[in-house]
């Protein structure tokens, strides 16, 4: 690991021009706005996509922490989404519990859960890593079967849905969108915090020079299990948000592919950066839907190349590419005004 | 205990399997110092190139040759586009970039010939050796004489031969050793195209007893990872040795073990890849690297 | 970020000026309104000229080998748009979507295709999970789930979901076929069985296991196998270390050659080898070898395109044509296309027979058949349901195989009449 070049360098707009925060905040408001506003405007099928584009995003904020900030890989966090979707569904198949609950304990579960493996696979570089995480996201299917008598084995849960209270007025399916929404909110808030604070100056340490970080003074293997615990948190509360949207689970559903799918989501959106989440969320939902028209296995031909090429011309991703795209639009602006 | 026996024997059978895709696994690491996510779908490919071949009409050994040098100039070929605009970042880079090409070679072969399984001719004969109520099938003693004539050249390649030297050295630092005139870009090609080619030796040898489609090599791609850290990612006896061990582990772990049973013993590799990593980083036949800060 | 902020509102924006208002799509677009008899039935999708359906089928990822059966279906209704002038006049338009066997993207899908498409019904959704994951919402839209390819019991058993319903025979009808022969031919076997660890090994297993007991057939070995594991061979080593004199091959095509494969292997250990159907077709056996293979049961209800005892059959002949002029380039002889076929023509009988050409009249139709025959079907095997048994085909006959292809022997089994009927 001599390498000095960085993938996730931050893009260079933002070290040229560092954000004006009015800017900023005026900006996320008026995303806001328009996240609020659309599930009265469209038809109940893309309000649903767009709960679905939240909802993966959740999860790749949560890989994002660990690839993107603490630069170590997974290839297995369908795991950690599936533990949580499992832990929400258990929750509310054998205890009735009520939804707003199961969100916590999933998130706790998948965040224990992720300590735990976290204290091993650390010790490990990242190479192995990658190999360690592919293995349990593998050896998870069958252990879901297994356990029948909790987890429905390979029939898997049906579950009902959450119903939207009378005094919304809403539809189901904006009710779980706005569910959803909040979700993603709070997640957002609180990954941009983690990175302010002293763990996400420790990481990018570690991503950026790991021998240096270490002489500095960061315990390396603490930060780099909290990273891995976090992510897993993010992840597992994703698969809990989704419980709620499918409102069925079963083993199969969360196969290898899953998170080989949401490791593109994150490398194609962007690497490191807060919005990438978003866009890999985006791109995972929308691609192969677009994608098929062209031929059967046309999403995963696409899939694979654009992963491939995203590593090359733009290694931050969508979110890089539209930074920096924006960034020569922006700079012209002000000189007009 | 012939019961024992025969179990261990087809655990070796699985293992073999195992180490032949290992054996590309190693031989890549050795050139590169990188691990091929895509390395058994790339096998995968080869095979259906073989298969088209004899499709064509073409006799299986003519076929094969063919096959082999096809897979060389492809394994040289994805390193010039694929690889080498990447070369030099960091693991995770090249890691991702893999999977990019495991997710893509793996769709683009099931674009051309389709999800249905196809027939391969098996170049063993059928039957089985006898001997003391075991019984030995002529594929798996040929898989298994397969891969040690493949192990044999790669150890001959690795340590008696000026390539392997270049090759040594540019795995572990490429700086160095283009400074001492070793072109780097070649060797590095060079390894593609080697692991290439026997990744397609294991895709022709599996092929007869897995049934060929797209994902084949799906579910021998983890035990082949787990077969290579066992044995050290630099040693072909290492993969080999392996490959054979988590075999006969899984095997018996499946058989004899109630708890795992056949449904969890992919928890077996698992198990492997990280007691091996925790115990003993650099594999059983492995050289412990000491890492200079 | 605020770029991208600014970015992202952009395009949500642009998303809901392109998609118009949330009232857009509402219920009756495209339709005409039912009157007589059938007023106030919902005639979304259908017209009197055309009728709207859509499937989601994976044609992606590992189950993708059944992508075949949309354009057998396709064939058909293409066929008869053009030469029957459609079902009772309506040209079917037939709209199929690709969910790679997951089950959130079948609930996408399934909600384009209801939402978006518009569809009348959704006529075929492949694999359990994802028909689970889709049919409370189907049911719940009132939205027809015809003819799912799926042969899991709970569509016919259930009475939760009127809307949905199955077409093949369900697993549990299939294992008591066996059990049936079994229990005639060799009342004292011992069946080993290999099953894939899902829910459609599960049920097949499940119900032999109900339909043996009380007699002298006994399960004495069991072995699972995970769909991501490379070989089968270990489970095959050890359900022959049982002796059994019977095996019961529950697996999914791949899987069934290397078992049927380790079978002939293995010159010690020659039980009577029943492959289930889903696994019965002849892409299955031809890579194992003729040879090995000889003498293998299973049973079928839908004519074999391979089988020399249809060569003159007036539809199988009709089907080879039509597949050549209407899906040039697919493989007549692939019997996934076949099933499409014969599912494509039992829709046309259920809709043709519907009282009223709307969605409660299809619904009503398809849980009303009564001896339907379907001419892709074996002869003697006929669509029926009633109140209370949502299984529209139960019946199958047995057949081996024999130098080259399947030959049936044996009457049709009708299950209903050897079991009672299917519940829960």
């Amino acid at each position: 690991m001599s390498a000095t070049k960085v993938v996730t360098e931050p893009a260079p707009v933002r070290e040229r021009r560092p954000p004006d925060p009015r800017w900023r905040w005026a900006g996320l408001a008026l995303l806001l706005a328009a996240a609020v506003y659309a599930p009265f405007q469209l038809v109940p099928f893309h309000v649903f996509q767009l709960t679905m584009v939240l909802v993966y995003a959740v999860a790749l904020l949560g890989l994002n922490l660990l690839v993107g900030h603490a630069g170590q890989i997974s290839l297995g966090h369908g795991a950690f989404f599936a533990v949580g979707a499992y832990s929400g569904a258990i929750l509310l198949d054998r205890w009735d519990l009520p939804y707003p609950l199961t969100l916590p304990v999933a998130a706790g579960v998948a965040f224990v859960l992720g300590l735990a493996l976290g204290v091993p696979a650390m010790r490990l570089r990242g190479l192995y890593l990658a190999l360690v995480t592919l293995a349990i996201a593998i050896f998870l299917v069958p252990l879901l079967k297994r356990f029948e008598a909790v987890t429905g084995g390979s029939m898997g849960l049906t579950l009902a849905k959450p119903a939207p209270p009378g005094w919304s007025g809403l539809a189901e399916d904006q009710w779980l969108y706005f569910l959803t929404l909040i979700v993603t909110v709070a997640a957002f808030l609180l990954a941009a915090g983690l990175l302010r604070s002293r763990v996400g100056r420790a990481l990018h340490a570690l991503r950026d020079n790991e021998t240096a970080a270490e002489v500095m003074g960061v315990r390396l293997s603490f930060y780099k299990t909290l990273a891995f615990a976090w992510s897993a948190m993010f992840a597992g509360a994703a698969g809990c948000v989704y419980t709620w949207v499918i409102g069925f689970v079963s083993p199969d559903s969360f196969t290898v592919n899953l998170s080989i799918t949401l490791l593109a989501g994150l490398v194609v959106g962007g690497l490191g950066s807060l919005s990438g989440p978003v866009l890999g969320g985006l791109f995972v939902m929308f691609v192969p839907s677009i994608s098929q028209d062209v031929n059967d296995a046309a999403p995963g031909v696409i899939f694979g190349l654009l992963i491939i090429v995203v590593m090359y011309v733009a290694p931050t991703g969508l979110a890089g590419l539209a930074a920096r795209l924006a960034g020569r639009l922006v700079k012209k602006i002000p000189r007009k005004e | 205990m012939a019961g024992f026996v025969q179990q261990v024997v087809e655990g070796l059978g699985a293992g073999a399997i195992y180490a032949s895709l290992a054996l590309a696994l190693v031989l890549i690491y050795q050139f590169t110092g990188i691990v091929n996510f895509a390395q058994g779908e790339l096998a995968m490919f080869s095979t259906y190139i073989a298969w088209q071949c004899v499709a064509a009409g073409l006799p299986f050994w003519l076929a094969l040759v063919l096959t082999l040098a096809v897979s060389f100039a492809g394994g040289m070929l994805i390193e010039r586009v694929i690889i080498r605009p990447v070369e030099g970042a960091p693991e995770l880079t090249i890691v991702i970039v893999t999977v990019g090409l495991f997710i893509f070679v793996n769709a683009a072969a099931g674009w051309i010939w389709t999800f249905l399984i196809k027939d391969f001719p098996n170049p063993f004969p059928g039957g089985a050796l006898e001997a003391a109520g075991v019984s030995v099938s002529f594929s798996t003693l040929g898989v298994l004489g397969v891969v040690a004539a493949v192990m044999g050249l790669l150890y001959l390649l690795f340590q008696h031969t000026k390539i392997g030297l270049g090759m040594r050295a540019v795995a572990t630092n490429p700086a160095s050793a283009r400074l001492v005139g070793i072109r780097v870009g070649r060797t590095l090609a060079l390894g593609w195209g080697l692991a290439a080619t026997v990744g397609a030796v294991s895709g022709v040898l599996v092929a007869p007893l897995l049934f060929l489609e797209p994902n084949m090599m799906g579910g021998v791609l983890i035990y082949a990872f787990a077969a290579a850290t066992l044995g050290g990612f630099d040693s072909p006896l290492g993969a080999v040795a392996g490959g054979l061990i988590v075999g006969v582990a899984e095997t018996l772990a499946g058989a004899y073990v109630g708890v795992i049973g056949s449904d969890l013993k992919v928890g077996v590799p698992l198990v492997i890849i990280l007691g091996v990593l925790l115990l003993r980083p650099q594999g059983l036949f492995g050289r412990a690297v000491v890492e200079r800060a | 970020m605020r770029v991208t902020a600014i970015g992202c509102t952009a395009l949500l924006l642009l998303a809901v000026a392109a998609c118009g208002g949330r009232d857009g799509g509402g219920a009756t677009t495209g339709g005409t309104a039912a009157s007589g008899q059938c007023a106030g039935q919902q005639t979304t999708g259908i017209t009197d000229k055309s009728i709207k359906l859509g499937g989601i089928y994976p044609l992606s990822g590992p189950a993708s080998a059944y992508g075949d059966i949309p354009k057998g279906i396709k064939a058909y209704f293409d066929y008869v748009n053009a030469e029957k002038n459609g079902i009772g006049g309506r040209k079917v338009e037939f709209v199929v979507r690709d969910d790679g066997y997951q089950p959130p993207k079948a609930v996408e899908e399934a909600r384009r295709l209801v939402e978006q498409e518009q569809v009348f019904a959704l006529f075929q959704t492949l694999g359990t999970p994802s028909t689970s994951a889709t049919w409370d919402y189907t049911n719940q839209r009132k939205v027809p789930q015809i003819f799912v390819a799926t042969g899991a019991s709970k569509w016919g058993s259930d009475t939760a979901h009127p809307w949905t319903i199955g077409w093949q025979p369900n697993y549990i009808s299939e294992a008591r076929v066996y059990a049936a022969y079994l229990k005639k031919e060799k009342p004292e076997a011992k069946v080993a069985v290999l099953y894939q660890n899902d829910d459609f090994g599960k049920d097949l297993l499940g119900g032999f296991k109900r339909a043996i007991e009380g007699s002298q057939v006994k399960v004495v070995a069991e072995q699972s196998y995970e769909v991501t594991d490379p070989s089968v061979d270990p489970q095959m080593r050890n359900l022959a270390e049982s002796k059994a004199d019977v095996l019961l091959n529950v697996t999914t095509p791949k899987f069934g050659s290397q078992a049927l494969a380790a079978d002939a292997k293995n010159t010690k250990w020659n039980p009577l080898h029943i492959v289930n159907n889903v696994a019965a077709s002849i892409t299955v056996l031809k890579p194992v070898g003729f040879p090995n293979v000889q003498g293998v049961v299973s049973s079928t209800y839908y004519k074999d395109p391979n089988d020399p005892t249809w060569a003159s059959d007036a539809e199988m002949t009709l089907y080879k044509e039509k597949m050549k002029q209407y899906a040039p380039g697919a493989d007549p002889n692939v019997p996934y296309h076949t099933f499409g076929w014969a599912v494509a023509s039992s829709f046309h009988k259920a809709m043709e027979a519907a009282a009223c050409p709307t969605r409660e009249g299809l619904r009503d139709s398809v849980r009303n058949l009564k001896g339907v025959q379907v001419d892709m079907l074996l002869p003697g095997v006929t669509l029926d349901t009633a109140q209370g048994d949502g299984f529209p085909i139960e019946s199958m006959q047995l057949m081996t195989f024999k130098g080259e292809r399947w030959e049936l022997f044996g009457d049709v089994i009708d299950t209903r009449k050897e079991f009672g009927p299917l519940t829960g």
